[in-house]
């Protein structure tokens, strides 16, 4: 794109220009675009699964985008790969913070940008980078000997933020850096923005917290599906308007809803603490009934449901199932008491992917299928054939490895694996997660099925619209704590996304 | 279409060890002096003799390598029983008494891989690597480093790896090779047919995945590491009738034969794959390579370079089979 010398304004940093990029058959940006000015501070807000992660890839050249145009200082930008796009000035620094935590902190901070000569590494070189690195952001009292194993995590991110600083990057991205840190690490991360903003640093921060949104950012663009929706100056903006922004969907047409009574308290749990995440949990499920838990990533509800199942431990608090207490448990065990849980990472933990269909299906009651220990070939491919004509799995046979499916005939056997075990508790992570619209339209009438044979189910899902359409009561997390659980007709969708980002009005949830 | 790719391709999979065993015999067929002397039937028998160690020890360590694990101390293990063998023979045992004693030995080694490996969460190359130093040292300790040869012997001991009767003819066959093949067909319907063999299978495919399916997997590695311990012991057992004597020093390496048989059967260190069919061939066919090299009068480092050749080959084929598959249809 050619300079325009004719305008007067300056020209922005960073222009994205209708970005576009499908994987597959799943659109992920359609069309998104956005400005960031020099020195500009701009939040880019959105639910989870709006297209914030993609978009960033594509910035930090993880990505390669499908249309549109990305434009660096009037020059375009077109990032092949990390690397290149840290050398043009455009630097990442992720949730997941990518320090080697034996080297110690200027190590780190010079990591891939060893000043060298003819190979030969200038030590005092290297001190002064580092050092001037951390002075930069103010931190003039942190050892650059000190291993970073040692150091907290609020110390760490600055650590990065130091090393990407040394690249002197013009774009620095910043996905979700408060997730982890304290309120007064927090305020301490914000001085540092505002720091490199003054040095005319671009930042895009990125958060589910809109207050913080609110406190650090200039400018906002709201991501909804894949699109920018609304964009503008922070000031100018109410944090309601943001939301509806974020929300403003249409509920779609995939729920029969039916009448269902629900019956007895099948599964209690009692001021639930994991060790980390939940803090605070209390919910009662009965049998017949669909319970949601709404949160954003990172809120606890995957860590509540691996805690209930046993696989994970408990610091304090009482789990009681079928009215019988049994807080610490192991995966044997619940499953025994006729408990199952759907993973959330059907890759990595639901399936055994080189394993078979049926292999899958059967193995929490290969009693079902084997005779003195002996696993009975065809009475396994008899049951799981009956499963998958029954789940509407498109397989070949029941001896296919099961890493060979589509996303959604994947998570079908997951489920059927639950259906098989015939477990009357079901606790189901994401279980429409990734997997296609008729998949996920033949999931919700499965889960009304259960429960109108009186199975208890709980439905952990960030995706609102569903959650709003399945479950008959509602309850949501937010850092670890779950509010009140309520009918689902008490919710409003502004409701749930201020309790979600930590924003519910005094008394509101608690009514 | 789709049908009969996947169909070939499990099959191709399952005979792979078969066919190497086949070309192998065919490349020893070409040759005009191999061909007279390695299809007799008594040379037969000494391979097959050759083969009982390491294929007892392979049935082991499938276990344990398709369980997502691997044990460094098989090799340690085996002078170790050979030794308790020897020892046990001295105090005049019978043949029960000594296997059941020796086998058990091997798996309380076992045992204690599978306990550690289990209770402290350490990696199995690590405790199997500290093990195998200290089975060893024991077994040096136990013999007044020194080999113990019993000055009573016990002929049923001492038969099962004599290949000696009728040196010309295939049959009899010694009772050690009858033993192994016996075991075999046992382990091999255990691990593909049982309970425990699924959940062996489950916990070297994905562990959390089995955690999640209510398999208690601390509970089943021991068993598992205990298993081949005693698969180990009972290798033991036939090393010392292999020499008539309880040999400290013996087997140095054998673990890495071992090993090398269960993945050019077609196992995977990364675990979920493997069979004991594919095993014993693989340790028969490092039997043939071995007795071929020997026929042939070449030196053992000429043996030592093929068996190499042969492992790199067996496993390679699994990335280059796709490599191929993707040429051939683009080629179209």
């Amino acid at each position: 794109m050619p300079e325009d010398s004719s305008s007067n304004l300056p020209l922005p940093r960073l222009q994205i220009e209708v970005v576009s990029k499908r994987f597959g058959p799943t659109v992920a940006l359609d069309g998104v675009s956005l400005e960031v000015g020099a020195g500009e501070v701009h939040a880019l807000i959105g639910e989870n699964g709006a297209g914030k992660s993609t978009l960033m890839k594509v910035l930090s050249g993880a990505h390669r985008l499908d249309a549109g145009s990305l434009t660096l200082d009037g020059r375009p930008f077109e990032p092949s790969d990390p690397l290149h796009a840290r050398n043009c000035g455009v630097a990442m620094i992720y949730q997941e913070l990518n320090l080697a935590p034996d080297l110690s902190v200027e190590e780190n901070i010079l990591l891939g940008r060893e000043p060298a000569t003819l190979g030969w590494i200038s030590r005092g070189e290297r001190r002064r980078l580092a050092k001037r690195a951390l002075e930069e952001i103010g931190q003039t009292q942190m050892s650059l000997d000190t291993p970073i194993r040692s150091l907290t995590i609020a110390q760490q991110q600055l650590v990065e933020i130091a090393r990407a600083l040394v690249g002197e990057p013009r774009v620095l991205i910043m996905d979700e850096p408060t997730s982890s840190l304290t309120q007064l690490d927090t305020e301490n991360l914000f001085c540092v923005i505002e720091r490199m903003s003054q040095r005319g640093v671009s930042v895009i921060y990125i958060s589910h917290f809109l207050e913080e949104c609110q406190r650090v950012a200039g400018c906002y663009t709201v991501l909804r599906d894949g699109c920018s929706v609304g964009t503008g100056a922070m000031a100018e903006t109410s944090l309601e308007q943001i939301i509806r922004l974020m929300v403003g969907r249409e509920v779609d047409e995939i729920y029969p809803r039916t009448g269902r009574s629900v019956g007895e308290p099948v599964l209690e749990l009692n001021s639930v603490a994991g060790l980390a995440k939940p803090s605070d949990v209390n919910l009662t499920l009965h049998a017949g009934e669909i319970l949601g838990l709404f949160g954003l990533v990172g809120a606890g509800r995957t860590e509540t449901l691996r805690a209930v199942f046993g696989l994970d431990r408990l610091a304090k608090g009482s789990v009681t199932v079928f009215s019988r207490e049994e807080t610490h448990s192991t995966p044997a065990k619940r499953l025994a008491n006729g408990v199952g849980l759907l993973s959330e990472n059907r890759k990595e933990e639901g399936l055994l992917l080189n394993r078979s269909i049926a292999d899958n299906l059967t193995l929490t009651r290969l009693g079902a299928v084997s005779w003195l220990g002996f696993v009975s070939d065809s009475a396994q491919a008899a049951i799981s054939g009956k499963w998958m004509a029954r789940l509407d799995v498109k397989a070949l046979r029941a001896d296919q490895p099961v890493g060979e499916l589509s996303g959604g005939n994947q998570q079908k056997i997951a489920l059927g694996r639950l259906l098989h075990h015939d477990a009357r508790i079901l606790l189901l992570d994401e279980p429409t997660r990734g997997i296609d619209v008729g998949s996920k339209a033949q999931i919700y009438r499965l889960m009304y099925e259960l429960a109108g044979q009186g199975k208890a189910l709980v439905f952990v899902s960030s995706y609102l619209p569903e959650l709003l359409g399945v479950c008959d009561h509602i309850g949501v997390m937010c850092r670890g704590e779950l509010s009140k659980v309520r009918l689902v007709d008490d919710w409003s969708e502004q409701e749930i996304i201020r309790t979600a980002v930590g924003r519910a009005e005094p008394g509101e949830v608690a009514a | 279409m789709n049908l009969a790719r996947l169909g070939s391709r499990d099959f191709l999979k399952a005979v792979r060890p078969f066919v190497g065993l086949f070309v192998v015999l065919l490349l020893f067929a070409l040759d005009a002096e191999l061909r007279s002397v390695i299809f007799k039937g008594g040379n037969f028998k000494t391979i097959l003799t050759q083969t009982v160690i390491v294929a007892i020890g392979a049935m082991g360590m499938t276990m344990v390598i398709v369980s997502g694990g691997i044990d460094l101390s098989a090799g340690s293990v085996v002078a170790l029983c050979s030794v308790v063998t020897a020892r046990m023979i001295e105090q005049g045992h019978g043949l029960a008494a000594v296997l059941t004693l020796t086998v058990l030995a091997g798996g309380l080694v076992g045992l204690a891989n599978g306990g550690i490996i289990t209770a402290f969460r350490m990696m199995p190359f690590i405790v199997t690597l500290g093990m195998m130093g200290i089975a060893r040292g024991i077994s040096k300790w136990l013999a007044n480093n020194q080999t113990v040869n019993p000055e009573e012997p016990l002929e049923s001991v001492n038969s099962l790896m004599d290949n000696s009767q009728s040196p010309l003819t295939f049959f009899p066959l010694p009772d050690g090779v009858w033993l192994a093949l016996g075991l075999a067909v046992v382990m091999a319907v255990v691990l593909r047919s049982t309970v425990f063999g699924r959940y062996v299978f489950a916990i070297g495919s994905n562990e959390d995945t089995a955690r999640l399916c209510g398999i208690r997997v601390n509970f089943n590695k021991v068993v598992i590491y205990a298993l081949a311990g005693a698969f180990f012991g009972l290798a033991g057992v036939m090393q010392f009738s292999r020499l008539t004597q309880g040999d400290p020093s013996v087997a140095i390496g054998l673990e890495l034969q071992i090993i090398a048989a269960v993945v050019i059967g077609g196992a995977s260190l990364s675990g979920g794959a493997g069979s004991i069919p594919g095993s014993v061939i693989g340790a028969f066919m490092m039997a043939c390579l071995a007795n071929g090299s020997g026929i042939k009068d070449w030196p053992n480092y000429m043996q030592e370079i093929i068996i190499g050749v042969v492992i790199i080959l067996a496993v390679g084929m699994d990335k280059v089979e796709p490599m191929l598959q993707r040429f051939f249809r683009h080629g179209k």
